[in-house]
């Protein structure tokens, strides 16, 4: 049983990584549903002036380091999708159920 | 539907910052009793796909995109309080890392899409499911609904608060905001319904929600047998 779980994270953590590397740098460019919203009733402008947190490594899911803009989404995908994993298994780690001493 | 910074007042901010980081606590407790070593990969695994599932923005009428948010897949997979907390990581990680949502708007949009959109959604989906009387495709449909739910629901938080910061007026903000989800919660209900039965046809195990059901109806059928 604990093999098999295994073998679900390594194929779910495979499959996620392949969506990041090759579909990524095909999303739709277009607006999403807020930023069409703010387009069209005239506040986007708001929201470009005042970002607060200046620092974010890959701004736009890009790296800027990288000319090839698909390369640069696919890439950066792919260490967003790595952290987001060992991120999450630390912090349910830190949580989870201490196991009770009989 | 990631909110960047500037949309919204100082007020919502600190308000909404208040109830996610309250939920996201009583989360953390819920957790941590039900949590043992079989879940925490599958938290790993869970936020990792719904991060990259989040990045591939798929067109909807009007020159618009939208893309997955996995609030209630997730609370089908794991229970809604871990879904919270998965949302609130990719959200911080997609902020911090990424520009994706402002960090004045971080407690806005933990609100709309975990507390709504996974507390939300997963309250949908089990009266929903309940409703249905627990059957095999009283659990697809109850699915569909609750993730359509979802996005349908945080958007309408998000145009909520954007009218009390008094960027947009509500009615010019929930009706379309409202709408154009409408649409991107019907790929939302697509790619739940489908992920979720590739899960159940290789591991049914895995389906908190459907084990729980399972789990349930053989003891009724043990206990039937032992009366």
């Amino acid at each position: 049983m604990k093999r098999r779980l295994s073998d679900f994270i390594y194929i779910g953590l495979g499959i996620s990584l392949l969506l990041a590397l090759l579909l990524s740098p095909f999303a739709s460019p277009s607006p999403d549903g807020l930023e069409k919203v703010a387009e069209t009733k005239g506040f986007s402008e708001k929201g470009k002036s005042s970002t607060f947190w200046k620092h974010a490594p890959f701004s736009d899911y890009t790296l800027p380091w990288i000319r090839n803009q698909k390369v640069s989404a696919a890439l950066s995908g792919l260490i967003g999708t790595l952290a987001i994993f060992f991120i999450a298994l630390g912090i349910g780690r830190l949580i989870k159920r201490t196991p009770k001493k009989h | 539907m990631h909110i960047p910074d500037g949309f919204l007042s100082h007020g919502i901010n600190a308000a909404t910052f208040v109830v996610s980081a309250g939920a996201c606590a009583y989360g953390v407790k819920r957790v941590n009793r039900t949590f043992g070593e079989r879940e925490v990969p599958l938290m790993g695994v869970t936020a990792a796909f719904i991060f990259a599932a989040q990045m591939i923005n798929f067109p909807v009428a009007g020159g618009t995109s939208g893309h997955f948010l996995g609030a209630v897949f997730s609370s089908v997979l794991l229970g809604p309080w871990a879904s919270l907390l998965i949302m609130t990581i990719v959200l911080v990680v997609q902020c911090l890392g990424f520009a994706d949502g402002g960090l004045t708007a971080i407690g806005s949009n933990i609100f709309n899409m975990g507390v709504i959109g996974a507390l939300g959604g997963y309250g949908i989906f089990i009266f929903l499911y309940t409703l249905f009387q627990k059957s095999r495709k009283g659990f697809f449909t109850a699915l569909a609904i609750s993730s359509w739910f979802s996005i349908v629901m945080g958007a309408s938080a998000a145009a909520v608060e954007l009218a009390i910061s008094g960027t947009s007026p509500l009615r010019v903000a929930l009706p379309a905001m409202a709408g154009i989800h409408a649409m991107i919660g019907v790929g939302e209900a697509i790619i739940t319904t489908a992920a979720v039965s590739l899960i159940l046809k290789t591991r049914p195990d895995l389906v908190t929600t459907y084990r729980a059901r399972q789990d349930r109806n053989k003891k009724e059928v043990a206990h039937e047998k032992t009366a």
